[in-house]
């Protein structure tokens, strides 16, 4: 559990001195302020403006830097060589795959918080005060954060065995099908035979990013059920296990040429 | 009493192409012990197969065939690598830590507890001789001094074996002897270091043994005092006057002439010959000594076609030990 902090830390230390971070940190910050602006023009619809805005705007930066610095995790390592020193200390592979996958998913965490403090402050500047229904917002970050512990995973996974472009676009698209995951159960229920079996396969396989994208509800002050926020967690948590136990499973078996 | 280092018939072989059907021996079966304490060359061209031996033996390739035990111990076991230590050719470290934080991450890997390790890296940094340097980035150091923190975070953890692949790779003189001087203390300390190098006056300096690769295939193993002290079965006349120089060069192997000063190497049976030409035509004659082999002869004789372990020096063991099978 030490070896695994002691990568994770470090892994969160890299990315905090690394300034690809900051300039997507600052970039979303400006998106939620841009749209504190569109809300302030937006009459009679400010405030859905700027949850949908400001919650996209958090979703899809955190999400490139999940893959951007995700990408980077094994095969960097590996380029420089600085895995060799690592593992020919008392660390097991799975102990550094695991360790990778917690720092990033802190750095993920950390950066959620400050860009949700930002989202917050433009919300309580633009309503003057928050509403009880605004509860429905926390679940929504929540479920936010549930998608880059997903994109995570699936970067890690694809980074143990593919190079960083390969694991890249791998990545994007999968992160993209995701978001369409509910229209592919749709198709699959609208087609039959062979066909039916391979979209009913591919929309079981990719992360379903629509189950956990509840930001057009919260802003439309529909209440988030706590079924729902249970089922997503469990969904979120299991499925990154899932990606990050393949990543284990190819990373142990990996020759490091 | 363990190894320090044992391998028996360890190989690795790769799939190359596009259909992964072929094989490429990187590393033929390998079969090899070091002794606790000693300080062992593993010598060879580029590509020879150094690399991949370090890689088998820290666990970062999986061999295809024979077994490598490291103080008795299997390659896998947690416990041999709390006790080892390995610096990788041309290391690159994390360059946005500092030399402090940088050991400290290693100290902390190996299990060194947090108090222990402040001290630790504190000490280490200093025997490297950077301490003034503990507080800077990595990616501000030279290439000397990343060298210098490489064999740091190798050692912070005082280890029982030291591997370090090419560790004079790229420095200047000053660097190539600080990390001399390095690995004489760890030998001091009785530490074992394994290391793999082509620079071979650096093995000739440093090394109890020294074993050849070549093309993955291990062309011999010898005790460095042995090798250097083994009788080439040339002679060196030194002599002035050049009066006899046209009649000893047709027998002489190398001729050098410095002012009045004549050094020639001859086969030892040319030498009466020669002593009596000198005599004749009033030569002065300074010394006659017997040419000694070098390393590099050593080195050179074992990388030739065929330059298997037919020669004297071959099969050497630790002093006191059965002699080791090469193959």
């Amino acid at each position: 559990m030490r070896r695994i902090r002691c990568i994770a830390f470090n892994t969160f230390r890299e990315a905090v001195r690394d300034r690809v971070l900051y300039n997507l940190v600052i970039f979303a910050l400006l998106m939620v302020g841009s749209a504190l602006l569109f809300g302030q023009i937006s009459i009679g619809v400010e405030r859905q403006v700027l949850i949908n805005l400001g919650l996209t705007a958090i979703s899809v930066f955190g999400i490139l830097i999940a893959i951007f610095i995700g990408v980077g995790l094994v095969s960097k390592e590996i380029d420089k060589r600085t895995l060799y020193t690592v593992l020919a200390r008392p660390v097991r592979r799975w102990e550094f795959i695991v360790g990778k996958f917690c720092g990033l998913a802190g750095t993920l965490l950390v950066n959620t918080c400050f860009m949700a403090v930002g989202f917050f402050a433009a919300l309580l500047y633009l309503a003057h005060g928050f509403h009880r229904s605004d509860r429905g917002l926390l679940a929504a970050i929540w479920f936010i954060v549930l998608e880059f512990l997903i994109v995570t995973a699936l970067t890690l996974l694809f980074s143990s065995f593919s190079t960083p472009l390969e694991s890249t676009i791998l990545a994007f698209v999968l992160a993209v099908v995701g978001t369409f995951a509910e229209d592919l159960h749709n198709y699959a229920r609208a087609t039959h035979g062979l066909t039916q079996v391979a979209a009913t396969a591919a929309a079981y396989l990719v992360p379903n990013l629509s189950a956990l994208n509840v930001i057009s509800r919260v802003a439309h002050d529909q209440p988030i059920a706590a079924g729902l926020l249970f089922y997503n967690t469990v969904y979120g948590l299991l499925y990154a296990t899932a990606a990050v136990a393949g990543a284990v499973l190819i990373f142990e078996r990996r020759n490091l040429k | 009493m363990a190894f320090a280092i044992e391998t028996s018939a360890l190989e690795k072989s790769y799939s190359v192409g596009f259909w992964r059907k072929a094989r490429k021996c990187a590393l033929h079966p390998l079969t090899l012990t070091v002794e606790p304490g000693e300080v062992f060359g593993y010598l060879g061209p580029n590509g020879a197969g150094k690399t991949t031996t370090l890689k088998l033996l820290m666990g970062l390739v999986f061999p295809t065939g024979g077994t490598a035990r490291i103080l008795g111990m299997e390659l896998t076991d947690p416990r041999m690598k709390a006790q080892i230590g390995f610096l990788p050719e041309q290391p690159y470290f994390y360059d946005y830590l500092t030399a402090t934080e940088l050991l400290n991450y290693y100290a902390q890997l190996s299990g060194i507890a947090a108090r222990d390790g402040r001290r630790r890296v504190d000490a280490v940094l200093a025997r490297v001789g950077l301490a003034d340097a503990a507080r800077v980035q990595l990616r501000k150091f030279s290439k000397g001094m990343l060298q210098r923190v490489g064999i740091a975070q190798a050692i912070v953890h005082d280890p029982q074996v030291v591997f370090l692949d090419e560790p004079m790779s790229g420095l200047d003189p000053m660097g190539r002897r600080e990390v001399r001087d390095l690995i004489q203390g760890l030998k001091d300390e009785g530490k074992t270091v394994f290391f793999s190098t082509h620079i071979l006056s650096d093995a000739e300096t440093l090394c109890d043994r020294v074993a050849v690769l070549h093309q993955g295939e291990l062309r011999g193993i010898g005790v460095v005092s042995d090798l250097v002290a083994e009788f080439s079965g040339k002679m060196e006349l030194l002599w002035h006057g050049a009066a006899a120089l046209s009649a000893i060069q047709p027998c002489a192997l190398e001729v050098h002439t410095t002012g009045e000063t004549i050094r020639a190497v001859l086969p030892e049976s040319e030498v009466p010959g020669a002593l009596e030409t000198l005599r004749r035509c009033g030569g002065n004659l300074i010394s006659v000594s017997p040419v000694r082999m070098t390393l590099e002869d050593y080195f050179l004789a074992r990388l030739a076609p065929g330059g298997g372990p037919a020669s004297p020096f071959v099969s050497a063991a630790p002093a006191g030990k059965a002699p080791e099978v090469t193959p």
